[in-house]
């Protein structure tokens, strides 16, 4: 029986693979990512050996989180930031509404952060009554549409610049236009106001730095600069996991995670915050406040096997290469990571038989785990999570299919007449597609069986 | 202060840390490989040895990042360029901050200026056409400039104008990433500003089709004014 999440799953891929002009937006947009990235990857003197060195420095920090976090805190509140640990989204999210509160704010405005998606940071805000903004712009686009991101560096990837002028028309009643630039300075001139007024910023973090207490954002647009410099309150959300031992390894994980990510050397702002205004400076805001999320980290941590997932640099490279990802589509992961990373890490964040399908949306072909910049052994991770759904409960059907196998094979003789005997019936198949059963079914209703040889091999050894 | 379930948090990472993690890169039965020394300069896109070479690159990546690099040999010919970009932008304020290079020039701009040690509220700051500030590093490797918010007038001042315009000495040209790095430490480790940067480039996009606009949130225009 499919869990209805994979049942969904199932319509939503059929539906989107078989819809070609999202294919060829898709299709277009990776190609160009590929095309960057393949020549700034280039430029590096030693790729691989950069990806080695940016595994070993995440095994590091991952395998003695407990002691770089503390320091990390440590060197943190000594500058006065407000550390706050939360085991799960609920403490997270109820701590920003409580500050809120506190501060008597009205409007926040909020820079990427797929963290704040994950624990639905935004739904909360407003339900308790504040209006929250995206400021970047392809997060601001797609919460115009209410929607989840597409794609976890480019979350409106899946949307033409007339699908969006389209929205803005009808949204911000702004005249239609489908020059990109102009669609650009309509979301600068409205969200210019915003953080002018916002009361609280809230941004992500794509590092932590123990050594020196600082969280590190990486961008190009300069809305997290903005997030983080105008408003009285600028509080940060942060996976425990992106804590990384010395401040000098950012000269190894910045241009990366920006080769990894878009193709870039680097990318235009790369801002590293270790507090509110520090007393000698001239602005900057009042008070830092920093959540480090667990939020079943700690469960995935515990998998000693398949720790490496947490390695993770959210830099999207193996969505971009992925074979499954590029038809079936973003949204249709249902998941706020997509791609292999999320069909390896969601099981651990959010149940194994719940969100195991995923483990199944891949070909094995491995591209993700060959581009991975911090090398995660992402297509073997699927294998895993495989396996352990099957250990948990092991599917009946599957089960008679194999030790049905394992009989056969055991009588060979048995065997040859079994197969001998279906062998007419194979060009059937084909004909016969709507009325066997599955999972039969579902594999030729796609694919035509392919024509029997006249002869079997085994035959053919005898009369050689 | 630090509050919330920090024992909590730490006691889970404990437990889940009592099971070792394989070696890195053992692959699948195979011996486990060493801890490799970090050098990232060895391996990161590579850099001329000679100060010469490393301007070319800068050069190269300024052009490429559409950032617009201007080469002046003194304090007065840096005037007398910002001056005629003054009016060819038609600049009617500007923003800045206190810093001996800068004060050598930002007052012979004959520009209604603020600055933000006189801590002018973010609308004013907005209105203004430049921001004008000192760096604490150009970076050759990347087109980078690094700044900090006590090198360059807080944190809004660079990002917040529509044109953001640098003022630099030769020698504040470091070859790459990792030297840009020592220097952050070397200047201040003992007591560190509360924001770092490195801009590489104005502010820029790709959300719309992967299409490249400049201008998204932060300064349509970087000016590097780099005096020899």
């Amino acid at each position: 029986m499919l869990s209805s999440l994979a049942a969904k799953f199932k319509n939503s891929s059929t539906k989107f693979t078989a819809d070609l002009e999202h294919r060829a937006k898709i299709r277009t947009a990776l190609g160009s990512y590929e095309k960057a990235r393949n020549g700034t990857q280039a430029q590096y003197q030693d790729w691989q050996a950069a990806r080695t060195a940016a595994s070993t420095i995440k095994w590091e920090a991952i395998n003695h989180l407990d002691a770089y976090l503390t320091e990390f805190v440590e060197k943190l509140t000594e500058r006065g930031t407000k550390v706050f640990w939360a085991s799960n989204g609920q403490e997270a999210r109820d701590y920003v509404v409580t500050l809120a509160k506190e501060k008597g704010a009205r409007s926040i405005i909020k820079s990427k952060s797929m963290t704040s998606e994950e624990i639905h940071l935004n739904e909360a805000l407003q339900q308790a009554g504040y209006e929250v903004v995206e400021s970047d712009l392809g997060e601001y686009i797609v919460q115009l549409r209410e929607e989840a991101p597409y794609h976890l560096v480019f979350p409106a990837m899946h949307l033409t610049r007339h699908e969006i002028s389209v929205l803005f028309q009808e949204k911000l009643h702004t005249p239609p236009t489908d020059s990109p630039e102009e669609l650009t300075m309509i979301v600068r001139r409205a969200l210019r106001l915003k953080y002018l007024e916002a009361d609280i910023g809230i941004s992500g973090a794509n590092f932590g730095i123990a050594e020196t207490g600082m969280i590190s954002i990486t961008e190009n647009e300069g809305n997290a600069r903005l997030t983080t410099a105008l408003p009285k309150v600028h509080v940060a959300l942060m996976g425990i996991e992106k804590v990384i031992p010395k401040l000098a390894d950012l000269s190894l994980f910045l241009p990366m995670l920006a080769t990894a990510g878009t193709g870039q050397q680097i990318t235009c702002y790369n801002s590293l915050i270790g507090g509110p205004r520090q007393p000698h400076e001239t602005d900057g805001p009042e008070e830092f406040h920093l959540i480090l999320l667990d939020n079943q980290r700690t469960q995935l941590l515990a998998d000693a096997e398949q720790r490496d997932a947490l390695h993770c640099i959210r830099c999207g490279a193996c969505l971009n290469v992925c074979p499954i990802y590029r038809n079936v589509g973003g949204h249709t992961y249902a998941t706020t990571y997509q791609g292999p990373i999320g069909s390896v890490i969601t099981p651990h964040l959010r149940g194994l038989m719940d969100w195991k399908h995923l483990s199944y949306a891949s070909s094995l072909c491995g591209a993700c785990t060959e581009t991975c910049p911090v090398k995660i052994d992402l297509h073997h991770h699927l294998l895993h999570n495989r396996r352990n759904a099957v250990a948990k409960q092991p599917d009946p059907a599957e089960r008679f299919a194999f030790r049905a196998f394992a009989f056969l094979t055991r009588f060979p003789g048995l065997l040859n007449r079994l197969a001998r005997l279906s062998r007419p019936l194979m060009p059937l198949a084909n004909r016969a597609r709507s009325i066997l059963p599955p999972p039969v079914k579902g594999w030729v209703s796609s694919r035509d069986l392919p024509p029997i040889a006249e002869k079997s091999f085994r035959d053919y050894w005898r009369t050689r | 202060m630090s509050s919330g379930k920090r024992e909590d948090i730490l006691g889970r990472i404990r437990e889940a840390l009592r099971v070792p993690a394989p070696r890195l890169h053992a692959g699948h039965g195979a011996a486990p490989a060493p801890i490799v020394p970090v050098q990232p300069r060895a391996w990161l896109p590579a850099v001329p040895p000679d100060a010469e070479g490393q301007l070319a690159l800068f050069q190269k990546n300024c052009a490429q990042l559409k950032t617009d690099l201007q080469i002046v040999s003194g304090i007065e010919a840096a005037t007398k360029t910002i001056v005629k970009l003054c009016k060819a932008h038609q600049w009617a304020m500007a923003a800045a901050h206190h810093h001996p290079l800068l004060d050598q020039i930002v007052p012979a701009l004959g520009l209604e200026t603020q600055y933000t040690e006189e801590r002018p509220d973010s609308k004013s700051l907005e209105k203004c056409s430049v921001g004008i500030t000192a760096c604490d590093a150009l970076i050759g490797q990347t087109g980078s400039i690094m700044l900090t918010a006590r090198s360059a007038g807080g944190r809004a001042l660079s990002v917040l104008p529509p044109h953001h315009l640098v003022i630099a000495q030769a020698d504040q040209l470091v070859p790459d990433l990792p030297a840009a790095f020592e220097l952050l430490s070397a200047r201040y480790a003992k007591s560190y500003p509360s924001f770092i940067t490195f801009i590489t480039g104005p502010s820029r996009t790709g959300d719309i089709e992967r299409i490249l606009v400049l201008g998204a949130h932060g300064p349509k225009k970087l000016t590097v004014i780099l005096i020899q």
